[in-house]
């Protein structure tokens, strides 16, 4: 298997360590979830392999070249800023082909006369369709509707199989259960 | 207007009229406009000192300037939230105002930068507008992506390799110089109503960023037109109507 990354004892943080030493590898193609209750480390364990986290011991290693896409719980500030949904899209380099019909037709509309979901659906659709390896992706089930984590399964599923390695950290198990090849319990070890 | 004594004056304020509002977008958008009023205090205050010691109060004005958009990221993790524009700002007029009251020349000029000296631009004024406009648009087209990627994705903008102070570093620079400049001909206050008020009302009526460029540049333009000729028309002061004219057009729009 094409391996994209390769975590080994990775200990990470930001001023202090922040999670237990995990070993985790993803392979091109492959969706792998990470959950575990709160304070665990989730976060920091996805924002260290974006290269954002303090790493206090063990290590990472990621394919050379790997382009990377990573979405935060940080939602973009675009109240009051004259940005259009294609012109959000645009800038990551993502393409408006494959979004769901209730945001196609408003693709032309300022990002601040969105609701909240299509808002952050179309937030998330810049990231997720950005030019990458892998994307990393915190919590992208939250302000969705049923019609949203539908439509957000059925796209990473086709993502992997366009070869692109997904790591999800999510709550929602319903999600998490049906989305992903693989789930990291952080705290109890690798569960298939 | 059309007479020569203000062909020159008008043209370098027109163009000073497109590139502002453009300029102002960018700092709109960075939660910066403060930058405008802090970076013409300094420029101003440069102004002052280089006619005191002897030297071209524009070159002056625009070292000022750029020292301060330069040297700003230096302590932007001291002075966060804005506050290296406030002290800029304060630091700027203090320095301003005890240079024209302790020399009268610095006195007289210290009047004409805050009131707006338009009127008294030459044709050398004019050519160092229109080189800033041109290098302003190109540079403005360069960055426009970055920056805007920046401010709604910075984690995104941080993990594809993208240097943050080239982009942030290199637009404080010309924010500063491009003020220094305007204030050098329009003054304080009319360049920074450019800079505000256009932005200001596309940011709140615009469809999307490619439309509020264009509406704060009409806007601008427009605005500086009118002003220009009722200052001329009712032989007032040009900054002063420049921008009451502009909260006018503010308030009607808004």
């Amino acid at each position: 298997m094409n391996s994209l990354l390769r975590a080994e004892g990775l200990v990470a943080g930001w001023q202090k360590p922040a999670t237990q030493a995990v070993d985790f590898s993803l392979a091109a193609g492959e969706v792998v979830g990470l959950t575990g209750p709160n304070g665990v480390g989730k976060s920091t364990l996805l924002a260290a392999f974006a290269g954002r986290a303090r790493i206090f011991s063990g290590r990472i290693e990621q394919q050379k070249g790997l382009r990377l896409a990573l979405q935060t719980q940080d939602i973009p500030p675009v109240v009051g800023l004259p940005l259009s949904g294609r012109e959000l899209l645009a800038l990551t380099g993502a393409g408006a082909a494959g979004l769901p019909p209730w945001l196609a037709g408003r693709i032309d509309m300022r990002l601040d006369r969105l609701s909240g979901g299509q808002r952050h659906y179309l937030a998330l659709w810049a990231i997720l369709q950005a030019p990458a390896d892998l994307v990393l992706l915190d919590e992208p089930t939250n302000n969705l509707d049923a019609a949203g984590v539908a439509h957000l399964t059925a796209h990473l599923r086709e993502r992997a199989e366009a070869g692109a390695g997904v790591v999800v950290v999510s709550h929602d198990a319903a999600f998490v259960e049906t989305v992903c090849d693989r789930v990291v319990l952080l705290g109890a070890g690798d569960v298939e | 207007m059309w007479n020569e004594l203000f062909l020159v004056p008008f043209l370098t304020g027109l163009g000073l009229a497109v590139l502002l509002p453009l300029l102002g977008c960018y700092l709109r958008l960075r939660d910066e406009w403060l930058a405008a009023l802090a970076y013409s205090h300094v420029a101003a205050a440069g102004a002052l000192l280089a006619l005191v010691v002897g030297l071209p109060p524009t070159a002056g004005g625009i070292a000022a300037a750029g020292l301060a958009g330069a040297g700003k990221r230096l302590f932007s993790r001291r002075l966060s939230g804005g506050a290296s524009y406030a002290v800029l700002l304060l630091g700027g007029w203090a320095g301003a105002v005890l240079l024209a009251a302790n020399h009268p020349m610095a006195e007289r000029l210290g009047h004409a930068l805050f009131d707006g000296q338009l009127y008294f631009s030459g044709s050398d004024q004019l050519a160092l507008v229109a080189i800033a406009l041109v290098l302003a648009l190109l540079l403005l087209r360069l960055l426009s992506k970055n920056l805007l990627l920046a401010h709604v994705y910075p984690d995104f903008f941080r993990i594809r390799g993208l240097r943050a102070w080239p982009i942030q570093g290199g637009f404080d620079l010309l924010a500063a110089l491009f003020l220094a400049l305007a204030t050098m001909s329009m003054g304080v206050m009319g360049a920074f109503g450019l800079v505000f008020i256009p932005p200001w009302l596309a940011f709140r009526r615009a469809r999307n960023w490619r439309s509020g460029l264009l509406l704060a540049l009409v806007i601008g333009v427009l605005g500086y037109v009118a002003a220009f000729a009722l200052a001329l028309g009712l032989d007032q002061p040009f900054g002063p109507v420049l921008a009451l004219l502009l909260i006018v057009i503010g308030l009607v729009i808004a």
